[in-house]
């Protein structure tokens, strides 16, 4: 329940029409912005007319007002006066006035300098958005341009990039990232194994088992899942990171001092980033094939060193390299969206907040969508 | 005193100090086209050039600057000179982009249209090359200071020595400790900026500003959100090095006290006018400006409605 001020009323008003047709309200006691409501309802009830057109309002037994109730006695006279009755507020003690003269009725009709506009119909809407889908591209586009370019400068002048940094960013994406990948992939491979046994079963085909998880593993669920995890956790410091840097003038006073803020903010987390990924890709397939033979062995009776065997057979160098490639480009993706929106924040905390959300949904977009590349391509290349 | 330290013959042992650092950083300039040889080449200043500029020396030029965003006109037509070695406040109301001009002085910002030349570097054409001399040569502080956070403040003012020299760990720690004895930060080497409060935050960021030993320092607003004893304190530092060190200061600020006691030559900015109102000596213009917003500016009287 929402507690309300107290409403207790401060205040008195009585009105008194005199015999020449005018009317005179004395407010008396205390009118503050709990009491505008009883104030608002006591002038909507009984107001007595003023038959020649005059009211004067005694506001001399008035203790105390707050501002709602300076402006309530004003709103109340600039009222009658729209409605043709001279009204005068009379004997207001100096410190009454005082208030009342501090509130320009006047200022109140003024119009919002930013016109309120918000009313734009569907398609402006759809426009806009699509022109700001096309700018957010441009910018994605221009950026990933520029640390390709970095990337490239990087191999020739190593000296470039802050190799320290680069350590450390290994460690915040790789090695804090292993508890929650290894238990994702193993559960995962675990998943994957016990449901498709339910169903290899029926068939006697308990051997294939092994043989389906190395393959999605290793070209699917492996890079996907591991890029996903990296995306939520990395891309989203990264952009938060760089936000706020840029919130707090850190990246101007970078450029201040001559350092270009791609090379030493953008480059070492992307060079991070893109060494650790596929290391944990591996990592994550491998144990999403171990969780796979724990129930080969526990559930279908095979041995581990048939189920090793079946999986030596049907994976090649080939899926572990293409698999490997793909998360370089995963990662790559994930650094280069993260760094970007970090570096197109503008404004304040909202901001920030914004562009950590964008970058992760941007990340696992384009990571979809790199995937349905690579699966066509993959399909059609001649081994 | 500045002419003192380039000459290199006395002064106090810190300029000496400093003085066989220059030598020692010029004199290895010998990898060309190297970063590090531009920097050699920075420092390699014309001493004759130094020794007889009594006259005022012009180290910024701005000739018709006119500034855009959108639709939204900030300067129609700014020229101006800062010259070497005095202590520049551009001044005005809130709004009327100060810290934007101070930004297109440090080639944050293009302008639209104009000439900005500091240090005799051509900030609009930001060639890179040449923006990193003017880089090298200018320092700046920012509001809130803008270290990093993730670095100590010793980290923070080693950076630019890092990136700029090839000195020894040993020396660096050296002008470390002594740039931080210079804003009387001493002992504070290893806080984070979070730990120290919003006034060393900005002492430690002029530290960094002046690791290079920059010729130009650019100051936004340098005692805002700061109390009037620290905001004094810091004033009259930034008074002490451009005496001590001769560095050219250009300082954007609306504090009346501060621009009193440290101003050799002020703007004023307008935003009505689009660009600047008054030019000159502060005490002079108190008394003698013939716009009445700077008279009322000066004198503290509010534009009567």
């Amino acid at each position: 329940m929402k507690k309300r001020l107290q409403t207790d009323k401060g205040f008195t008003l009585k009105t008194q029409v005199m015999p020449n047709g005018d009317s005179q309200v004395f407010l008396a006691g205390e009118l503050r912005l709990q009491e505008i409501k009883a104030f608002e309802a006591e002038v909507q009830g009984g107001w007595p007319q003023a038959t020649t057109g005059r009211t004067s309002l005694d506001l001399g037994g008035l203790e105390f007002i707050d501002s709602a109730g300076a402006l309530a006695i004003l709103e109340l006279q600039a009222g009658l006066q729209a409605q043709g009755v001279i009204c005068t507020l009379d004997n207001a003690p100096a410190k009454i006035q005082d208030i009342l003269n501090l509130i320009d009725i006047r200022k109140l009709a003024q119009p919002p300098l930013l016109g309120g506009g918000r009313e734009e119909n569907f398609i402006t809407r759809v426009g806009d958005g699509f022109l700001e889908f096309m700018h957010d591209m441009n910018q994605v586009v221009s950026f990933t341009g520029e640390l390709l370019l970095g990337l490239a400068a990087t191999c020739v002048k190593p000296r470039l990039v802050r190799w320290s940094d680069v350590i450390l960013y290994m460690r915040r994406v790789g090695v804090e990232g292993l508890p929650i990948i290894s238990l994702i992939a193993l559960l995962l491979g675990l998943i994957l194994a016990f449901m498709s046994s339910l169903q290899l079963k029926q068939f006697g085909a308990n051997i294939y088992v092994a043989s389906l998880l190395a393959l999605a593993m290793v070209k699917e669920l492996g890079p996907i899942m591991t890029a996903i995890l990296v995306a939520g956790r990395s891309g989203s410091a990264f952009a938060a990171e760089i936000g706020t840097m840029k919130v707090n003038e850190e990246v101007d006073a970078l450029i201040v001092m001559g350092m270009n803020p791609m090379y030493f903010l953008a480059l070492p987390k992307v060079i991070a980033t893109m060494v650790t990924v596929p290391l944990l890709t591996i990592y994550a397939d491998l144990l999403g094939i171990i969780g796979g033979l724990i129930v080969g062995v526990t559930l279908l009776d095979l041995t581990v060193y048939s189920y090793i065997q079946e999986t030596r057979y049907i994976l090649t160098v080939f899926d572990f390299v293409s698999s490997f490639i793909k998360s370089l480009v995963f990662a790559f993706l994930i650094a280069a969206i993260g760094c970007q929106r970090g570096f197109q924040v503008r404004g304040g905390a909202a901001a920030v907040g914004t562009a950590t959300t964008s970058a992760v949904v941007a990340a696992i977009f384009l990571i979809i969508v790199v995937d349905s590349i690579f699966a066509i391509v993959l399909t059609y290349i001649p081994r | 005193m500045w002419r003192g330290v380039l000459g290199g013959h006395g002064g106090p042992p810190l300029q000496r100090f400093l003085h066989v650092g220059r030598l020692a950083w010029a004199g290895t300039g010998a990898r060309p086209y190297s970063d590090f040889c531009m920097l050699a080449d920075y420092f390699y200043l014309p001493e004759e050039a130094t020794l007889t500029a009594e006259q005022p020396e012009p180290i910024i030029r701005v000739e018709h600057l006119r500034a855009e965003f959108g639709d939204n006109l900030v300067f129609e037509d700014v020229s101006f000179q800062v010259n070497r070695g005095e202590i520049f406040v551009i001044l005005g109301g809130s709004g009327c982009g100060k810290t934007t001009l101070l930004k297109h002085l440090v080639g944050l910002y293009r302008p639209t249209a104009g000439q900005v030349v500091v240090n005799g570097v051509d900030i609009v054409r930001q060639d890179p090359q040449q923006m990193y001399r003017m880089r090298v040569g200018t320092g700046m502080l920012f509001q809130a200071g803008a270290l990093f956070g993730s670095m100590t403040l010793a980290e923070n003012i080693a950076l630019p020595l890092q990136k700029y020299t090839d000195l020894s760990r040993e020396t660096i720690d050296l002008i470390v400790k002594m740039k931080l004895g210079l804003v009387n930060l001493s002992g504070y080497e290893n806080h984070l900026p979070e730990e120290i409060s919003g006034g060393m935050k900005k002492r430690a960021g002029l530290a960094r500003a002046m690791a290079l030993d920059p010729a130009i320092l650019f100051f936004d607003e340098p005692s805002a959100g700061l109390d009037p004893i620290s905001a004094v304190e810091l004033d009259l530092l930034i008074k002490s090095l451009n005496a001590g060190l001769g560095t050219t200061m250009v300082i954007v600020t609306h504090e009346l006290q501060s621009i009193f006691l440290i101003a050799h030559r002020i703007i004023m900015l307008d935003k009505q006018a689009k660009g600047i109102i008054a030019e000159g000596d502060p005490v002079y213009l108190k008394d003698h400006a013939t716009d009445p917003i700077v008279r009322n500016f000066f004198n503290r009287q509010p534009m009567s409605a």
